[in-house]
C-alpha cells in the first residue's frame, strides 16, 4: 500500500494513534525536546557528529549476513541485519547515543531510562559515562532477576538501578516509575525512552534514530542482490527495532513487513504480550495506541520468556501500520522463540537475545509462506549473553 | 439513579463562590473509590464532609498512576484489589453527592475512554457529580471530553503546572469550567513537610489568565499548611494527607473518624484571618 504517512501531523498522530497523554507538568519539556529534535534533524553539525558516533564509537554500519545454513534449514534464503554486533549488543545503542546528544544539547545533566531487558538501560548508562551524565534506570525487580548481568554491567558503567516493586514488577511499572521521577526532576532531567511509544515526540524520534537499521540493510540488500527482500521480519516489543528496519522499506510496495509479538504461554491463555494480536485500542504511557486491558480500562500484566517483549503495550505507528495493513503483526509463543533460538545457535553460531528469537521463529513461519525463492531480511536485534541462565535452565544444560 | 436530577446537583464553581462570600478559601478533600473497601470508603468521605471539606474529589483507582506517590499508588492498588470497578465510582459518587457536596472523579483518562466518553458523561451526571478533573488529559487531547461534557453539563478541571508557559495557561484555563487545579510543585502526589514556594506565583499566573477561582493542591498536609494555601487560592486540596488517616487506622470506622478530624483541622485552617 501507498500513501502511508510516515511523519506524525503537528499533535503527534499517525492516524488516530499517538498524541500526549500526560501530565501537563510535562508538557513544557516534551515542547523543548520537539524543538531539539526537530532542529537537530536538519542540522548538518548534529548529523555530523551522530553518524560519526554511530560507526566510530557503535561500530556500524552493522554487517548483512547471509545465513546459509539456517535459510536452508527454514526454506527460504535468510538475511541477519547483525544490530546484535553493535556496541553494548544491541540495537538500543542507535536511539540512546542520538537522545543523548539531544540531552546534552538541552543542557541536561541527568538521564534517567525505564529497561526490560537490560539493554535499553546499558546503551543508556554507556551513553551516559561517555557523555559525562549522571545515570538512573528504572527496572521491574522481576526483571533485575532474570537479567542479571545487565544489572551489574549498567553498575558497572557507573548507573544507578532502581528495582521497581509495584504492579506485575516488570517494563511496564518501570515505565511508571521512569515516568514520576520526570515529572520530579525535569529542570535537569531527560528520559530517554527505550522504544518507540510514549508520549510526542517519542515514537517518531526514536522511529529515526533506528531507523538507520533499514536505510542500511536496503542498500545493502540492492548491493548483495539488485534487488529488495520478499519479506521484513522484526520481533515486536515497544517496537523500535521493528520500526527502525521498517520505516526504509514502507514506501516499496513489494516488500511485506512483519512484526512477531511475544505470544508467551500462547494467546488462547490469556497470559502473552501481543498487543496488537490481543489487545484493543487505548491510552497507555503517554500515547493512545493498542493496550492489553481489561473492560474498565485497566492495564492487563503480560507474560513472555523475553523480558524486552513483556510489555501491554506497543508504539502508535505499528498501531497505524497494522489497521491500514501495511504491516502484518502475529505472535510466537515461548516455545516456538525457544526453538528458533536453538536452530540460529546450532545452525550458525550465533546466540541472539530471546527478544529476538521471536523473530527468527517468525522468519520461519513466513518461509513456509513464501517459499525457498523468496528472501526474508531479520532485523537479528541483540545477542543472547543475558539470556544465557533462562535458556541453559530451558534446554537444561545447565549443571547443577 | 434517583437521587439526583439535573437541577439538584451542586457544581464546584458555586461552592468556591459561597466559600468566597464567606471570606475563606474552599476545602477539596480527596479519596479513591473502593479505599479501603466500598463502604469504607463512602463512610470517610461522609466523615470528611461532615466536618467541612467543601468539593469532593473521588479518585477512579487505575492501574497505571504515573502522577501518584507510593501512599495513593498504595490505595489504589489496595481498590483495584478489592474489585472495584468503574461502576461502583459512580455508586460512590452517587452516595457522597447526596449530602449536596459538590462531588467531582479525578481520573486517568484511559477508563473514561474504555466507558465510552459520553456514556461516562451522562452517568457522573445521573449520579450527581458534577465534572472532571483529568491529571493525564490536557486540552489539546480533550475535544471529545469537551464536548461530552458540554452537552451533560459537567465542569472540567485541568491542571496547571509551575513548568506551564503563560500561553499555556491561558489556553487551558480556557478550557476549564468550575475551577483550575494548580499542582504546585513538580511531582507527583504525596504528603510533604513545606509547602511550596512556587506555588503563590503560579496563583498569580493563573489569576492573570482567568476569573476562575483557583485550587492548589500537592503536598498539603495540616491545618496550618491548609491556612498558608487559604491566604492566597481560592480552594485548598488535599489527598494524600487523608489516604494515610484511612491506612494507619486499625479499622474502617477509625479510619473514617480520623478522616473527619483531619478535615475538620483543615477546615478550620481554610477559614484563620490573616
Ligand atoms: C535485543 C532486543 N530486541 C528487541 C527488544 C524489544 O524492544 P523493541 O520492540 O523496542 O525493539 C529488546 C528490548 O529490550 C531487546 O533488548
Amino acid at each position: 500500500m501507498t500513501g502511508a504517512p510516515t511523519r506524525p501531523d503537528a499533535a503527534g498522530r499517525f492516524g488516530p494513534y499517538g498524541g500526549r497523554y500526560v501530565p501537563e507538568a510535562l508538557i513544557a519539556a516534551l515542547d523543548e525536546l520537539t524543538a531539539a529534535y526537530e532542529k537537530a534533524m536538519t542540522d548538518d553539525a548534529f548529523q555530523a557528529e551522530f553518524h560519526r558516533l554511530l560507526r566510530d564509537y557503535a561500530g556500524r554500519p552493522s554487517m548483512l549476513y547471509d545465513a546459509e545454513r539456517f535459510s536452508e534449514a527454514v526454506g527460504a534464503r535468510v538475511l541477519l541485519k547483525r544490530e546484535d554486533l553493535n556496541h553494548t549488543g544491541a540495537h538500543k545503542i542507535n536511539n540512546v547515543i542520538g537522545q543523548a546528544l539531544l540531552a546534552r544539547r538541552m543542557g541536561k545533566t541527568r538521564v534517567i531510562a525505564e529497561t526490560g531487558a537490560g539493554q535499553h538501560g546499558v546503551a543508556t548508562a554507556t551513553a551516559a559515562a561517555l557523555f559525562g551524565l549522571e545515570c538512573l534506570v528504572y527496572m521491574g525487580e522481576v526483571d533485575t532477576e532474570r537479567q542479571s548481568l545487565n544489572v551489574a554491567r549498567m553498575r558497572l558503567l557507573g548507573a544507578s538501578v532502581v528495582p521497581v516493586t509495584s504492579g506485575s514488577r516488570t517494563l511496564k511499572d518501570a515505565m511508571n516509575e521512569a515516568f514520576r521521577d520526570w515529572v520530579t526532576n525535569v529542570d535537569t532531567t531527560h528520559y530517554v525512552i527505550g522504544s518507540v511509544g510514549g508520549p510526542h515526540p517519542f515514537p517518531a524520534m526514536v522511529r529515526d534514530f533506528a531507523s538507520v537499521i533499514g536505510t542500511e540493510a536496503r542498500a545493502q540488500c540492492l548491493e548483495l542482490m539488485q534487488r529488495l527482500p520478499d519479506a521484513v521480519v522484526a520481533c515486536v516489543g515497544g517496537g523500535s527495532n521493528a520500526m527502525g528496519i521498517f520505516h526504509a522499506f514502507v514506501p516499496d510496495e513489494s516488500v511485506a513487513l512483519h512484526g512477531f509479538e511475544a505470544g508467551g504461554d500462547g494467546i488462547e491463555t490469556g497470559r502473552h504480550a501481543a498487543t496488537l494480536t490481543g489487545g484493543s485500542p487505548g491510552v497507555l504511557h503517554g500515547a493512545r495506541s493498542y493496550v492489553l486491558q481489561d473492560e474498565d480500562g485497566q492495564t492487563k500484566e503480560s507474560h513472555s520468556i523475553s523480558a524486552g517483549l513483556d510489555y501491554p503495550g506497543v508504539g502508535p505507528e505499528h498501531a497505524w501500520l497494522h489497521d491500514i495493513g501495511r504491516a502484518t503483526y502475529a505472535s510466537v509463543t515461548d516455545a516456538e522463540a525457544m526453538e528458533a533460538f536453538r536452530l540460529l545457535c546450532r545452525t550458525e553460531g550465533i546466540i541472539p537475545a530471546i527478544e529476538t528469537a521471536h523473530a527468527l521463529a517468525g522468519a520461519q513461519r513466513v518461509a513456509s509462506q513464501l517459499g525457498p525463492d523468496s528472501v526474508i531480511l531479520v532485523n537479528l536485534s541483540g545477542r543472547g549473553d543475558k539470556d544465557v541462565a533462562t535458556a541453559g535452565r530451558w534446554f537444561g544444560v545447565l549443571d547443577q | 439513579m434517583n437521587a439526583a436530577t439535573a437541577r439538584d446537583v451542586t457544581s464546584s464553581g458555586e461552592v468556591y463562590r459561597t466559600a468566597r462570600a464567606e471570606g475563606r478559601a474552599a476545602l477539596v478533600g480527596y479519596l479513591p473509590a473502593g479505599f479501603p473497601s466500598y463502604d469504607g470508603c463512602v463512610a470517610a468521605l461522609l466523615a470528611m464532609v461532615a466536618a467541612g471539606v467543601d468539593v469532593v474529589e473521588i479518585g477512579l483507582p487505575y492501574s497505571d498512576p504515573v502522577l501518584d506517590g507510593p501512599t495513593i499508588q498504595v490505595a489504589a492498588e489496595q481498590a483495584l484489589r478489592n474489585g472495584t470497578r468503574t461502576v461502583d465510582v459512580l455508586r460512590t459518587v452517587e452516595a457522597v453527592a447526596r449530602t449536596g457536596a459538590a462531588v467531582l472523579v479525578m481520573t486517568y483518562w484511559n477508563p473514561v475512554l474504555q466507558f465510552g466518553v459520553e456514556r461516562f458523561a451522562t452517568a457522573l451526571r445521573d449520579a450527581g457529580g458534577c465534572g472532571l478533573i483529568t491529571p493525564d488529559l490536557i486540552p489539546d487531547e480533550a475535544a471529545d471530553w469537551l464536548s461530552a461534557a458540554e452537552s451533560a453539563d459537567l465542569d472540567r478541571v485541568f491542571l496547571v503546572a509551575p513548568s506551564s508557559s503563560d500561553e499555556r495557561i491561558r489556553q487551558t484555563t480556557a478550557e476549564c469550567r468550575g475551577w483550575v487545579y494548580a499542582a504546585s510543585t513538580m511531582g507527583v502526589t504525596g504528603a510533604r513537610a513545606q509547602t511550596s514556594a512556587i506555588a503563590p506565583a503560579l496563583v498569580e499566573r493563573v489569576r492573570s489568565a482567568t476569573d476562575l477561582p483557583v485550587g492548589v493542591g500537592l503536598g498539603v498536609s495540616n491545618g496550618s499548611q491548609a491556612a498558608e494555601i487559604a491566604s492566597y487560592a481560592d480552594g485548598v486540596i488535599v489527598g494524600s494527607a487523608f489516604v494515610r488517616q484511612v491506612l494507619e487506622a486499625d479499622s474502617e470506622n477509625a479510619g473514617a473518624a480520623a478522616a473527619g478530624r483531619l478535615a475538620a483541622e483543615l477546615a478550620e485552617g481554610v477559614r484563620r484571618q490573616h
